[in-house]
């Protein structure tokens, strides 16, 4: 094979390629449609629908046309339910993954930067982190989170924490991967600070690794969310997946066998968790030099 | 193997020295110590006021009991006064005492290791058998249906919750009758062994369909790496057929990111236990945490996070081991 | 050979499928029986629907206790011309023509026959300073597993013992057998390479690059190597290199590719000193002689790229890069010409089709 025609298959890299993977199109038109429900929420389900008090419909009742995921133990219908609950698990795994990759991306970049003291009290500090199993920790810290913080807040921080490691730890290899690169040596020769050298070169390099990756992350965080909810670790007050599917454990599902509350919340989380995921892989595929086999 | 002709050998060193696993030992331990820190200053540093929900009448006791309660509990003391007691604790071996459970930890912890191991032990024995030979046939195999369905199929399972796959599996059985909860069923009149294997199916199944999937995924990615390399075609040049030429040579190669990768996801074989075992009333350590999370009964949670941190690390150790065994480039010289 | 001989195994002249009528070109000095026959192969792979044609029709022959040099820029097909002869290619790849190995066609093998054969009557010595070794496993179990394969009933001590020996044999101390690929070096892994194509002791060796990404000195050891290999065993030897000084100095006889095509056949002196094909030529020239201060300060590299196997069109192939190439070159592509008995080129510059 010449150069010239391996020239020729770049097609199949870069942003183009893409919107070509079938994966990656599934997956993204999973989430833009949940996307769309999160935001038009109160116009596609009625708010009223939440209240326990104003339920219009009888106790578990079955899938009908009226109420087409039923209804749950309170009479609120279980589509509205989780109609609203897009909003919070969405925002909790998206802000709680924003918090994790801005943590993971500056520690990881300055463990990989500066050798020495600094870059090795970082390191070390990353593999503790990842040493200890995430629910643990999460359950531990929020179940003593202070009070007076909001709850809502309380879980998206501790999802955060919990899982900006392992990104650090990809970081980290990728910034040693970029630094041993001739230009940067240049780049340090002209004079180049840290600050400098690390945003300017190491950064532009390291960013597609980190999107690849902020993917996969959401797709844990949105599991997490629903796992600490379900737990009954989340806030009592907001409406998200795991919530639901928290009362409704608690709401006996299993004896009343009313599959349908177990389902419209359940098949959500599977959806979304999977249209990140398959994002996530379409990304590796894309940065993977061996011009996608995965 | 002997020499062809005396002399010249060097000495073929071992796989392990034991400088490199007391070293190894050492940062497992170091990493240990500073959970045990980390444990302390967690519960310490952040405040709450968790005399309160233990309180008689919760919030709306009068500040004479909350205060003596806090002195049973032994938050009252200044900070150092109480690190001094948890070092001592630990050194006996002695994890406090529960305030929930009005029992030692370490027992309530010993007496719920054996389901925890036995349910996901199975489950992990279970999946990364299974799941790295169904991802080494599927990328060995890229392309072809086979490979296509089951990366479908590991993905989407991949996704889903442990726990939401065992709720739903459980409200399924519940409509036929069939319930799946607890260990063993005390009235029932067969042996311990045959009940607790009877009421371990559903939920080391719903583990292991999950964790499947995670293996088989990373086993199948570790494949398609290997599927290009030159050795390979030396091996079918030298007239080996396909499959061993995937048994003996391609595996080999393809298990090495698994099993570091195998170990390293032991953190969220630790996460399903706590709510496979929840789910599914299953009198281990994972239901022992969820437990602890009401009040929060702070001794027990403290003790469950050293161990669950202690077996990772522990995991890690081995994990550190294995790799200069199953690799000859790692070892060292 | 008599002249009637060589008569009656002259094989028709063939029309390809371009209407050109091409005859093969003679054998120098053929074995009886020829050990290896390739007649017309034409491998293309195929990319999403579009097939990228890497070898266009190639005739070689080579008899036991000869060497054929194969010389070529990168991409020029050889490596997928050795690749073809064991049928190692990927699933993409698309074969026609013959190859006639102890005049048996191993493109029609059955896949039983072909592993039989594979490493038992032809083996490749791939280029072993990268990762044509296992790293996991040691060498001389790598080595040994040849061996089991085709003598089953060997022992494991048999297996031992003769690896031991064909490791002695290549230069290799005996005990190496239980290092691993990453513990040799570059030149001890060539060899290895070389001992281990040994194993099944094959009437046909196809070395594919075995002189490159190591330095010159190992280079020369390697290819003494081959050389004495060849006179004691009497094997047949196919030497792939883009060197066309190391093809020149070790082979009977030099076979130059360019896209896909034999463009110039002779042997391995005659064509470094004096070529016939004016790719030959900027071949040769490509390297300073030692010495010579007017080449070094003025090397003479070839302008251009090799084509893309998509843009080949009707004409000679070279024709874009030709120094003197004529008008009529872009239009009609060349068959090989008798130059003189012993050689032939394709272009149109020399002699008259035979």
């Amino acid at each position: 094979m010449t150069a010239g025609s391996a020239q020729r298959r770049s097609g199949r890299s870069g942003w183009r390629g893409l919107l070509r993977d079938g994966e990656f199109r599934s997956g993204a038109i999973v989430l833009v449609l949940f996307g769309l429900v999160a935001i038009f929420a109160d116009l596609l389900a009625d708010p009223d629908g939440l209240s326990v008090v104003k339920a219009a419909g009888g106790a578990l009742e079955h899938p009908s046309w009226q109420y087409l995921l039923g209804t749950d133990a309170d009479g609120r219908s279980v589509l509205t339910l989780v109609v609203h609950g897009t909003q919070i698990t969405l925002l909790v795994g998206l802000a709680a993954t924003l918090i994790s990759m801005v943590l993971g991306t500056v520690v990881g970049v300055m463990s990989g930067h500066f050798t020495g003291v600094g870059g090795g009290l970082l390191n070390r500090f990353t593999e503790w982190f990842l040493v200890i199993p995430y629910l643990p920790l999460a359950i531990v810290l929020a179940t003593v989170f202070p009070p007076q913080v909001p709850k809502l807040l309380a879980v998206i921080i501790v999802i955060g924490v919990t899982s900006w490691s392992s990104t650090a730890r990809l970081v980290r290899a990728q910034t040693m991967a970029v630094e041993a690169r001739p230009y940067l040596e240049r780049a340090r020769a002209l004079g180049a600070g840290h600050r400098h050298q690390m945003t300017r070169h190491v950064l532009p390099n390291v960013m597609p690794l980190v999107l690849a990756n902020t993917t996969l992350t959401v797709s844990i965080a949105i599991i997490a969310e629903t796992s600490l909810s379900f737990l009954g670790l989340g806030d009592p007050l907001r409406i998200s997946w795991g919530r639901i599917l928290d009362m409704a454990y608690s709401g006996g599902v299993i004896s009343q066998g009313a599959w349908w509350w177990v389902l419209g919340p359940g098949v959500a989380v599977v959806l979304v968790v999977r249209a990140f995921n398959m994002c996530g892989r379409a990304l590796e595929r894309i940065l993977d030099p061996r011009l996608g086999e995965r | 193997m002997g020499n062809a002709n005396g002399g010249g050998a060097p000495r073929r060193p071992r796989p392990l020295s034991l400088s490199l696993v007391l070293r190894r030992c050492a940062a497992a331990l170091a990493t240990l110590v500073f959970v045990v820190l980390a444990n302390f200053f967690l519960f310490r540093i952040l405040p709450g006021n968790p005399e309160k929900t233990f309180a008689p009448r919760g919030r709306n006791a009068d500040p004479e009991t909350l205060r003596q309660l806090r002195e049973t509990l032994g938050i009252n003391d200044p900070l150092n006064v109480q690190f001094g007691k948890y070092l001592q604790q630990l050194a006996h071996l002695d994890l406090g005492w529960s305030w929930s459970k009005k029992e030692p930890v370490l027992d309530l912890i010993l007496r719920g290791l054996w389901p925890t191991v036995l349910l996901s032990g199975t489950a992990l024995v279970l999946a990364s058998g299974i799941g790295v030979w169904l991802g080494s046939r599927a990328g060995w195999r890229y392309g072809s249906r086979f490979d296509r369905w089951s990366s479908n199929l590991a993905v989407t399972f991949y996704s889903t919750p442990e726990w939401l796959l065992g709720l739903v599996v459980l409200v399924v059985l519940g409509r036929f009758g069939l319930g799946a909860g607890g260990m063993t069923d005390p009235r029932s009149e067969l042996p311990v062994w045959l009940d607790v294997l009877r009421h371990m199916v559903v939920p080391v199944l719903v583990l292991a369909v999950v964790y499947v999937a995670e293996y088989s995924l990373i086993m199948r990615s570790s494949i398609l790496d290997e599927r290009r390399a030159d050795y390979l075609t030396t091996a079918r040049a030298k007239g080996l057929r396909d499959d061993l030429v995937l048994r003996r040579h391609a595996m080999p190669n393809a298990l090495l990111p698994t099993v570091s990768l195998l170990f390293l996801s032991l953190g969220f074989v630790v996460a399903g236990a706590i709510t496979v075992e929840m789910v599914f009333s299953w009198p281990g350590l994972g239901r022992l945490t969820y437990e602890a999370t009401r009040g929060p009964d702070v001794p027990l949670l403290q003790g469950l996070f050293l161990f669950f941190s202690a077996a990772v690390i522990f995991m890690n150790l081995l994990a550190d081991l294995l790799m200069p065994v199953l690799d000859p480039r790692v070892r060292q010289p | 050979m008599s002249s009637e001989e060589r008569a009656e195994r002259a094989p028709q002249a063939r029309a390809n499928t371009a209407g050109e009528v091409r005859v093969p070109q003679a054998r120098a000095g053929g074995g009886p029986a020829s050990l290896l026959e390739i007649r017309d192969l034409r491998v293309s792979y195929r990319d999403r629907g579009v097939p990228l044609p890497a070898v266009r029709g190639v005739d070689l022959t080579l008899g036991a206790g000869q060497t054929l040099g194969l010389a070529g820029e990168s991409g020029c097909g050889k490596s997928t011309l050795a690749s073809a002869l064991l049928r190692l290619l990927p699933a993409n790849a698309e074969v026609s023509g013959e190859i006639l190995l102890n005049g048996s066609d191993v493109l029609k093998m059955s896949w039983g026959q072909l592993r039989a054969v594979r490493w038992n009557e032809a083996s490749i010595v791939f280029q072993g300073a990268m990762h044509a070794l296992n790293p996991v496993r040691a060498i001389g179990r790598q080595i040994a597993e040849a061996i089991v394969l085709h003598a089953p009933k060997s022992s494991a001590a048999t297996a031992r013992r003769q690896v031991g020996e064909l490791l002695e044999q290549v230069g290799v101390p005996a005990w190496r057998a239980e290092s691993y690929p990453h513990e040799l070096s570059g030149g001890q892994k060539q060899r290895v390479m070389i001992a281990m194509a040994l194993a099944c002791s094959p009437q046909l060796i196809i070395a594919d690059e075995p002189t490159t990404a190591l330095d010159v000195m190992v280079q020369a050891q390697v290819l003494t190597l081959l050389r004495q290999l060849v006179q004691e065993r009497g094997v047949g030897l196919i030497l792939i290199s883009h060197d066309l000084s190391v093809l020149a100095s070790t082979c009977d006889r030099v076979a130059v590719m360019y896209a896909g095509r034999i463009v110039e056949q002779g042997p391995g002196h005659r064509l470094f000193a004096g070529a016939a094909h004016p790719y030959t030529q900027a071949l040769a020239a490509a390297f300073p002689v030692i010495g010579d201060m007017a080449s070094r300060r003025a090397p003479r590299g070839l302008p251009g790229d090799p084509p893309d196997p998509r843009d080949l069109g009707e004409g000679c192939a070279f024709a874009p890069r030709c120094p003197v190439a004529l008008p009529e070159c872009a239009r009609h592509d060349i068959a090989l010409r008798t130059v003189d008995a012993e050689r032939s080129a394709a272009c149109v510059h020399v002699g008259a089709v035979a």
